[in-house]
């Protein structure tokens, strides 16, 4: 019986400037499904912290309702995390947010939690551009639930049971792209050679990042004629352009070869090297990675990479301007200034 | 890079490292997990099959698997696999019902053995079920060889070595005791089928330095018994066999001086320690960890009270009226060239040892004086026979050499794996086939351990325990007495709590590129890293650099698979799997399997 992972660990393994392996930003062993591509982004997310050796303590992991939203406990057990209420996990992101803005704050969602029950919250977090990464682990089926379809799965395809998706798809991404995300990027999670320097990008854009993940549901969106199987996703995915994240004291590698390149340099002073692998591409335009997105899914392609980014945008705290020091550094001297401050403000109304 | 081949056992005995280091190939994991069971007989009778000797041989084996054991690559120190062998020993019920049916129609075929050492044993062993004759020659008036005459009963009591040997020896073996055969000539001329010489390295090696010639105080012939200089090997012997009568005119030795650092050394110390002596001190020419002797064997004789002086080469005997007095030392420190050749340069310190008796513990070489060189054996430049390493076969195709007879001081696991090899040429000799050619391969099965979803027939979830160490009786107590036995022997919940370290190498990860389905699920579960799922290149390096670690051990070998659909390959780095089976429990498909390894014929694996 193995619900343990063995302690031992490669005696090769690399550490990163904080002398952390990536086993030391592992969390519990899943209970997901074998085989369930969130365990991969989960991985992904591992190894993307890893790599940029992230204070695990510096991290909040927040979370609604889902298989997607279990995944939180898998990845990096010693850093903060809420799980919260179906579908209200940007209202307590946010509210986080306000009280400490330094956490990075990694929010994990899923195809329900975003797109039906959460589809409000999902809306307005984007819009308030809340300085978070938001991922959706999108598998086009209500898993937890023996696999309805969801929101996000294509019109016209059939679940496992042989229900037919009779309305039109939400994605996640237009959507992100029209509400004014500063980041936007799908990906696939059976491809980390592309997923981890997203998310390691995402963690380092400050602003809204959204990374739609598609991750195969191996119980009950793995079928044949399922438009989110293994299978299909490897046949008939595509990419406009890939981005390699590059730390400024690391040499770029990039697995990608073709396609003119583009750095953008990221507010920490990093930066991100994007690599077009279709002319037409441009990631400073958010109608026309739109319109991309909807030509080549008439066409019955998947379109992943990054689709937009705006590495200058403000994020919610400039927008509110609000106070520098975060609000749970401030003392209650501070917070609290006493009558004579409230006589003050009082006195400038009359 | 090329896909691995499966078709054959090779790949997979290979990441059973401790079955592959053990010259007989003995299953290890096995018998580990019978005993993890409880099973004692059984995981006795599994070690009997191949190494003959599992009593024996779980108290004084040379332990090659130890060192090889897969756990030493991910923490301190391997299973203690030699000490489990001595409980399946120590456990066991009566295992005369499972012992093989001697036929009572012979076929007719009569093989003579020279020596009764492990070796010849193990050829008994094998061929008397077959329903060969075995006629066996000792010049001792005991079987064992060796294992009986150079190994203290301190280490190996004789009860446990009769009962073993006694197993072969009732399945019908003639046994000549005291009858040394002195001419190979006159017994080929006696009608035998085949004869195997199994006559060990009976000769200890003399150090001819000044003083050795004093003829008086020297034993040359192993019949002169109170020598103040010995070998060390006859001197052991002299012991075991109780030629030794220390009495008031020959009183037992005060002050020793051992020469040598190996496992002989070790068993002279601690043996002249129990008779009396107050003096013991080994020196060697060698640093402390060159020193040939088992590690385990140098800490239990400083445990005694015995003093090792390592980098001491000796110069002179020195001798006043007729009797030896001291050894002459000069202090010498080992120098190592590029490619790690030794030489000794001398200090310019000397020492002088005061001592009654020397103990020359520095090698033994094989006797072939009894084999006339006209009758078509042929020797090479040291004298030895030459043989086919492959069927032990001399030059005159009905005499077959085995253990340290054929090719010099190794250990008994050795000479028991030559048993076996000569065995399967004897039997092919005298049924006229070709010991070589025709020789047959082993045929292997690889069977699924797969119970239920979390669930196989193994313990694979990993007990990250340290080493048990073995009891012994007080040293205080142990030097007291010749015979009685130091090491107690792991109890039973010691037994089960180190039988749980074993990493169950033989159930591997088997994978089937057909239902891969490229989801990396066992890639990212894998504790050990082991799994890459990588980009074909035409140049492996590049491959490599594509793993999750690069950083390869070259002596173990990848599990490559065939082109996947999307056209990558799966390569899994066999060095430090846990064989803990989530990679298996993780595959939606089934493309991982744990799998256990049965090779249905050991004894052919023996190459």
């Amino acid at each position: 019986m193995s619900f343990i992972k063995s302690k031992f660990r490669h005696p090769r393994l690399p550490v990163n400037d904080l002398g952390l392996t990536y086993r030391d930003y592992e969390g519990a062993l899943s209970t997901l499904c074998a085989g369930c591509g969130h365990d991969s982004i989960t991985s992904a997310i591992i190894q993307a912290c890893h790599e940029l050796s992230i204070q695990p303590s510096e991290v909040a992991k927040l979370s609604g309702i889902g298989c997607s939203s279990k995944a939180p406990n898998y990845f990096l057990n010693k850093s903060h995390g809420f799980n919260s209420v179906h579908g209200r996990m940007p209202s307590v992101a946010t509210g986080a947010n306000l009280a400490n803005q330094e956490l990075l704050y990694l929010a994990m969602s899923g195809d329900g939690d975003s797109a039906s029950i959460g589809f409000g919250q999902f809306a307005h977090v984007v819009r308030r551009q809340l300085n978070m990464v938001y991922m959706v682990a999108n598998n086009g089926v209500y898993g937890l639930t023996k696999g309805q379809l969801a929101a996000t799965a294509d019109k016209g395809v059939k679940n496992k049971a042989g229900e037919l998706s009779l309305f039109t798809d939400i994605d996640l991404c237009v959507m992100a792209l029209q509400l004014g995300a500063s980041f936007v990027a799908r990906s696939f999670s059976g491809d980390k050679q592309q997923l981890v320097p997203l998310i390691k990008a995402a963690m380092s854009h400050k602003g809204f990042a959204f990374i739609d993940i598609i991750s195969p549901c191996v119980t009950f969106n793995n079928h044949v004629g399922s438009t989110r199987s293994y299978d299909y996703v490897h046949d008939h995915i595509t990419t406009a352009a890939v981005v390699d994240f590059v730390p400024i004291k690391t040499e770029i590698t990039s697995g990608y070869h073709s396609g003119e390149s583009e750095d953008v340099c990221l507010h920490d002073g990093s930066i991100m090297r994007i690599q077009k692998l279709t002319d037409s591409y441009d990631s400073t335009n958010a109608s026309q990675a739109i319109m991309e997105i909807e030509q080549q899914k008439q066409q019955g392609k998947i379109l992943t990479g990054l689709f937009y980014l705006e590495p200058t945008a403000s994020d919610f705290h400039e927008i509110n301007n609000t106070n520098d020091t975060p609000l749970n550094k401030l003392t209650q001297d501070a917070l609290c200034p006493g009558n004579r401050v409230l006589a003050g403000i009082n006195d400038s109304f009359r | 890079m090329k896909k691995t081949d499966t078709s054959t056992y090779q790949h997979f005995l290979k990441v059973v490292d401790c079955q592959q280091a053990c010259p007989a190939h003995t299953p290890v994991p096995e018998y580990i997990r019978l005993i993890a069971e409880k099973r004692y007989t059984d995981a006795y009778m599994i070690n009997w099959e191949s190494n003959v000797f599992p009593g024996i041989l779980g108290r004084v084996c040379d332990r090659p698997c130890e060192p090889a054991c897969r756990r030493v690559r991910v923490e301190e120190a391997p299973v203690a696999i030699c000490r489990l062998k001595r409980v399946a020993a120590d456990n066991k019920d009566d295992i005369t019902p499972f012992l093989p049916k001697i036929p009572n129609k012979k076929n007719g075929k009569r093989i003579a053995l020279i020596g009764a050492g492990p070796a010849s044993l193990t050829v008994a062993r094998d061929l008397l079920p077959l329903g060969y004759e075995v006629i066996m020659f000792e010049r001792d008036a005991k079987a064992g060889g060796m294992m009986r005459s150079q190994i203290p009963a301190f280490r190996l009591p004789e009860a446990v070595l009769d009962e073993e040997l006694n197993y072969i020896i009732n399945m019908g073996l003639e046994c000549h005791f005291g009858e040394e055969i002195t001419s190979l000539d006159k017994l080929i001329a006696a009608n035998f089928d085949a004869i195997f010489v199994g006559t060990g390295a009976p000769n200890g090696r003399w150090l001819e330095i000044p003083g050795h010639d004093q003829l008086d105080i020297k034993s040359t012939d192993p019949q002169i018994t109170h020598a103040q200089i010995d070998t060390g090997i006859n001197w052991l012997a002299k012991v075991s066999f109780e030629h030794l009568n220390y009495d008031e005119e020959n009183p037992a030795p005060k002050k020793v001086v051992v020469l040598g650092g190996g496992n002989t050394a070790m068993d002279c110390c601690r043996t002249a320690k129990r008779l009396g002596a107050d003096e013991i001190t080994v020196l060697v020419r060698s640093s402390f960890d060159a020193m040939k002797a088992s590690p385990w064997e140098k800490a239990d004789a400083i445990a005694e009270g015995i003093t090792i002086m390592p980098n001491y080469n000796p110069l002179e005997y020195k001798i006043e009226h007729g009797k030896l007095v001291a050894v002459l030392f000069e202090q010498v420190a080992s120098v190592y060239d590029k490619v790690g050749n030794r030489s000794l340069q001398a200090t310019g310190e000397t020492l002088l040892v005061e001592c009654d008796q020397v103990l020359v513990a520095v090698g033994q070489d094989t006797a072939f004086d009894w084999i006339e060189r006209d009758i078509g054996i042929k020797f090479n430049q040291w004298h030895s026979p030459k043989v086919n390493k492959k069927s032990l076969q001399s030059s005159l195709p009905n005499v077959f050499f085995g253990g340290d007879a054929a090719f010099g001081p190794k250990n008994i696991i050795s000479a028991v794996a030559n048993g076996h090899q000569a065995a399967i040429s004897l039997d092919l000799f005298c049924q006229n086939a070709d010991p070589i050619e025709d020789r047959s391969d082993t045929s292997f099965n690889l069977v699924s351990q797969k119970m239920g979803i979390h669930e196989w027939s193994y313990q694979s979830d990993i007990d990250h325990q340290e080493r048990n160490l073995v009891p012994h009786i007080s040293w205080h107590e142990a030097v007291k007495t010749l015979n009685t036995e130091v090491e107690l022997g792991f109890d039973e919940k010691l037994a089960l709590a180190e039988a749980s370290r074993c990493l169950n190498c033989d159930v591997h990860t088997v994978f089937t590129e057909s239902t891969c389905i490229e989801c990396s699920a066992c890639e990212d579960v894998c504790p050990m890293d082991c799994i890459n799922f990588v980009e074909e290149e035409s140049d492996d390096s590049q491959i490599v650099k594509q793993f999750r670690v690069s950083e390869l051990n070259s002596e173990q070998s990848l599990l490559v698979s065939a082109p996947l659909k999307t056209g990558h390959i799966m390569v899994k780095d066999e060095d430090v799997c846990l064989h803990c089976g989530l990679c298996a429990e993780r595959c939606p498909t089934g493309a991982w399997d744990m799998k256990k390894l049965l090779i249905n014929n050991i004894n052919a694996t023996i190459k």
